[in-house]
């Protein structure tokens, strides 16, 4: 585990260089942007880190930010834009940021984002906005790209910090009345943008708390739950109506929601369900988890809080950890500080191919996770109580490239050996929630159960629109915000023709 | 918030309640149930069948058993409390139709979860038998309601108390040697009960559904932590289920989950004992 530079160095030394600049007459040249060096991102340290569940990285200190943006080259293409699926002006507003003006570096991303604050810290910038960057090209390294996420959640956290947020306007009661279904980011999206046209907007959510997987997958030290509490104070603000334990599909048919209880439109986002299972033996014994179970319980129900949690949480000792993505990394390192001694992650490709943000891989590692590539479980084994005691796994390499272009992980054969664990936890994905297709008459969905919508987010029912994870399958939140943003407009549209 | 309008001791450690919900009961059918947390911040989900309902009141009844943590707090609560979280009706209704005979089982609580499937069996014109089994007499619940709807009432108890000295499986395999033998039977109680009830009916070709208590989280398909095994397929008994055909479930892996937690549920127990918890479970 190697140690960080404090924040308090990071900034000190951000400060002397941003003094160093500005004493210089002549304005930047290209050559001059490079020259200055990627801002590393201020972090906990590993060994406390581990330790507590407080946020990971904790934001760059003004000046930081400030250098970080000057090594923009504000491009005229810009083709970071082109990589951001809301298409921030990012060029915009991180000359705002290099010239210290944040409130409008804000403003500039809330015209096309709703939870900056959210997406500055969890988009995987890597893939996105970061991966087209004219300086990361030039430097020949994407990790060398501006940190344009860094720079949002700088933004967001700076105006969070002023106290009282910017209230969006709402314009005048229409008398239209929209159900939203689900609180997640798709959802969270959708009543804003049609709140803000004037019309009456209830947010049913299943759970007791808002927030969807932002509340109860990704786990505080990477999303503190804060953040998305604010969030939803400002839709309740706008005059939102929160409805929590409220299942649509069951307290309520969808269909009633339009013919008895006068809704004029709905959104459907209830995001993605049934966790996977690789129906290998053994995988229902004591000890095999879900991740979307270990992370509930360890955020959303707060296992962590020993002594006060009700909820009970396995206390493990060694954990393998099933996944290459988000999820797999923030349950590896939720196990690490519900005080695991051991955490393996056992991965059936190699870490190129790994879907998780590159930040979690990395800050996986320094937490001491042990990563196991080309591997996979086998069959999970266990003993007379039923309790896992271990895994068996098999060894792979890589093979021809399959569908997704990717090299497909092929067995060696005879290449078993064990793992002793006592905890599995199976992080390999998940299918659709269920529950309103179950429910629902001539709701049209594909062979996975993702809800089949139009261009303009329209399902195959009239009135019934949907977005974010149960349309994308598993996606990120950048495009739940952007899917909710495109059927909130359709909605509106739908409820303006037939006001006029 | 939830209040409780009525809570009734049922015996030593079966309480029942009303609790205002005017949806749930509006929307809720038999074989459903619902996810009662006592407070949002720390508080264990746990789920309860709805026993029953009044339109009129606004009202679902609960009736549970005092095991753990959470039933015990609940347990502690009294008439115009609150309930912080209620959810539901979750699950899948029972499917009710005029099978003919029906012998509907119920062990320990489990008569709970019984009564509104045996009174919609009843309204669907079946010949409903009753039969249920308690350690001992003062353990069974629900006598009269049930007595009301049957046809038929067999009552056993372990120790001989009350009816005959019997477990539940005696009567029903004497019913399925009757001819004609029951069209359905329908199981509810603690694990190894169902698992034999099926044992029982299925050399005689019986069809059993059973209702199936796993831990639960959200009840909507999301943790998978409610899932079984059910003719070798992974099943969610919150969305899948409650009830699936007893013939096809791994009771014996069933009965392996739901000791999950049995360490932490117990260590719960001994911290309280030692004055470091606040709330007790017995
Ligand atoms: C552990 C984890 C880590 C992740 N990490 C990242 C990351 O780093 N970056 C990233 O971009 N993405 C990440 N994701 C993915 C991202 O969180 C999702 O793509 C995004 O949250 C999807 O948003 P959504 O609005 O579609 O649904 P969700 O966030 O899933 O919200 C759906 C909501 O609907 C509610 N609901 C469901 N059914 C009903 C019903 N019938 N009635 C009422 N309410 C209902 C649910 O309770 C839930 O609150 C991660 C996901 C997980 C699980
Ligand atoms: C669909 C469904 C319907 C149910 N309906 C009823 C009902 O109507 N009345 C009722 O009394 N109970 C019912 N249960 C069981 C009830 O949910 C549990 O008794 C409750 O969760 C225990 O919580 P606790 O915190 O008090 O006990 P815990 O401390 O969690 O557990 C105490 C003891 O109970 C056992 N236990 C834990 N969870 C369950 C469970 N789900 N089923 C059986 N044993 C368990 C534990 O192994 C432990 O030995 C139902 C369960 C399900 C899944
Ligand atoms: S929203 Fe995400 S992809 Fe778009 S600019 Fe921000 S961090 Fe990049
Ligand atoms: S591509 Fe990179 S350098 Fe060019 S404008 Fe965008 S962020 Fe700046
Ligand atoms: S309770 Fe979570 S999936 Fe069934």
């Amino acid at each position: 585990m190697n140690a960080h530079p404090t924040k308090e160095l990071l900034a000190a030394e951000a400060a002397q260089r941003l003094q160093e600049i500005e004493a210089r007459p002549e304005a930047l040249k290209p050559k001059d942007r490079l020259k200055i060096p990627t801002q590393e991102m201020p972090a906990q340290d590993p060994a406390v880190r581990r330790g507590n569940i407080e946020e990971v990285a904790c934001g760059y200190s003004p000046e930081q930010a400030r250098l970080e943006a000057l090594r923009c080259f504000q491009c005229k293409n810009a083709p970071c834009i082109e990589g951001c699926p809301v298409r921030i002006d990012i060029p915009a507003f991180v000359r705002a940021i290099s010239e210290g003006h944040v409130k409008q570096a804000i403003d500039i991303i809330k015209l096309n984002s709703l939870l900056p604050s959210v997406c500055g810290r969890v988009c995987p910038q890597e893939v996105q906005c970061q991966a087209p960057c004219t300086v990361g090209r030039t430097l020949k390294d994407v990790g060398q790209a501006v940190s344009i996420g860094r720079l949002e959640r700088f933004a967001a956290d700076w105006e969070r910090a002023q106290g009282t947020p910017d209230i969006p306007p709402v314009k005048p009661p229409t008398g239209k009345k929209v159900a939203v279904i689900g609180s997640g980011p798709a959802g969270i999206t959708v009543a804003a943008d049609v709140r803000r046209e004037g019309h009456a907007v209830t947010l049913f959510e299943a759970f007791h708390k808002p927030g969807g997987v932002m509340v109860y997958g990704i786990p505080e030290f990477r999303l503190p739950k804060l953040i998305v509490q604010k969030e939803i104070d400002t839709l309740t603000t706008m005059g939102v109506k929160l409805v929590t334990n409220f299942v649509v599909g069951r307290t309520r048919a969808l269909q009633d929601l339009l013919d008895k209880d006068g809704f004029d439109a709905i959104f459907i986002g209830t995001g993605a369900g049934l966790p996977k299972f690789m129906n290998i033996e053994g995988e229902n014994l004591v000890g095999v988890f879900s991740a979307n179970e270990y992370l509930t319980r360890a955020n959303l129900m707060r296992a962590y809080d020993f002594g006060h949690a009700q909820t009970p949480i396995f206390r493990s000792h060694k954990v393998a950890v099933l996944g290459g993505g988000n999820v797999a990394m923030d349950s590896a390192r939720m196990a690490v500080r519900l005080g695991a001694e051991d955490v393996h992650l056992v991965y059936r490709r190699t870490e190129v191919e790994m879907p998780a943000r590159v930040e979690e891989v990395a800050h996986a590692k320094e937490e001491g996770i042990v990563f196991h590539l080309l591997q996979n479980a086998k069959r999970i084994l266990g003993n007379e109580q039923g309790c896992v005691t271990g895994m068996e796994c098999l060894k792979y390499q890589l093979g021809e490239p399959d569908a997704s272009g990717r090299r497909r992980p092929v067995e060696i054969p005879g290449s078993e050996f064990v793992m002793p664990v006592d905890t599995v936890i199976v992080a390999i994905g998940n299918e659709s929630n269920p529950l309103i297709k179950q429910t629902t008459i001539g709701l049209e969905t594909d062979k996975w159960g993702h809800i089949i919508v139009d261009a303009n987010g329209k399902t195959s029912l009239d009135r019934v629109y949907a977005g974010g994870d149960i349309v994308l399958g598993a996606a990120t939140v950048i495009l739940a915000m952007g899917e909710g943003r495109r059927a909130a407009a359709s909605i509106n549209r739908l409820l303006a023709e037939s006001i006029a | 918030m939830y209040p409780i309008l009525y809570r009734e001791q049922l015996s030593d450690d079966v309480v029942l309640m009303r609790l205002a919900a005017p949806l749930i009961a509006e929307e809720r059918k038999p074989g459903q149930f619902v996810i009662v947390q006592l407070d949002s911040k720390y508080g264990e989900r746990i789920p309860l069948t709805i026993a029953d309902a009044d339109t009129k009141e606004g009202s679902i009844t609960i009736i549970f058993q005092v095991v753990g943590l959470t039933t015990h707090r609940l347990a502690a609560l009294r008439e115009g409390d609150m309930i912080e979280n209620l959810v539901g009706p979750l699950g899948r209704p029972t499917h009710i139709e005029k099978f003919g005979t029906v012998v509907c089982i119920g062990g320990g609580i489990g008569v709970a979860p019984l009564y509104p499937i045996v009174q919609g069996m009843q309204r669907a014109g079946n010949k409903v038998i009753i039969i249920m089994g308690a350690r001992t007499k003062n353990l069974l619940i629900l006598e009269p309601r049930m007595r009301a709807l049957a046809d038929e009432l067999i009552i056993c108890t372990d120790d001989g108390s009350y009816g005959r000295k019997a477990l539940v499986t005696a009567p029903l395999k004497e019913l399925c040697e009757r001819n004609p033998k029951p069209n359905l039977a329908v199981a509810i109680g603690p694990p190894i009960m169902m698992k034999f009830c099926a044992e029982t009916t299925r050399p005689y070709g019986v069809p059993t559904v059973v209702s199936l208590n796993t831990i639960m989280v959200d009840g909507t398909g999301m943790c998978g932590g409610c899932r079984v095994t059910v003719g070798g397929k992974t099943r969610f008994v919150c969305v899948d289920g409650p009830e699936f055909d007893g013939h096809q479930v791994d009771f014996d892996n069933m009965m392996k989950r739901l000791r999950a937690y049995k360490k932490q549920e117990d260590e719960a127990r001994t911290q309280c004992r030692l004055g470091q918890m606040t709330a007790c479970p017995p």
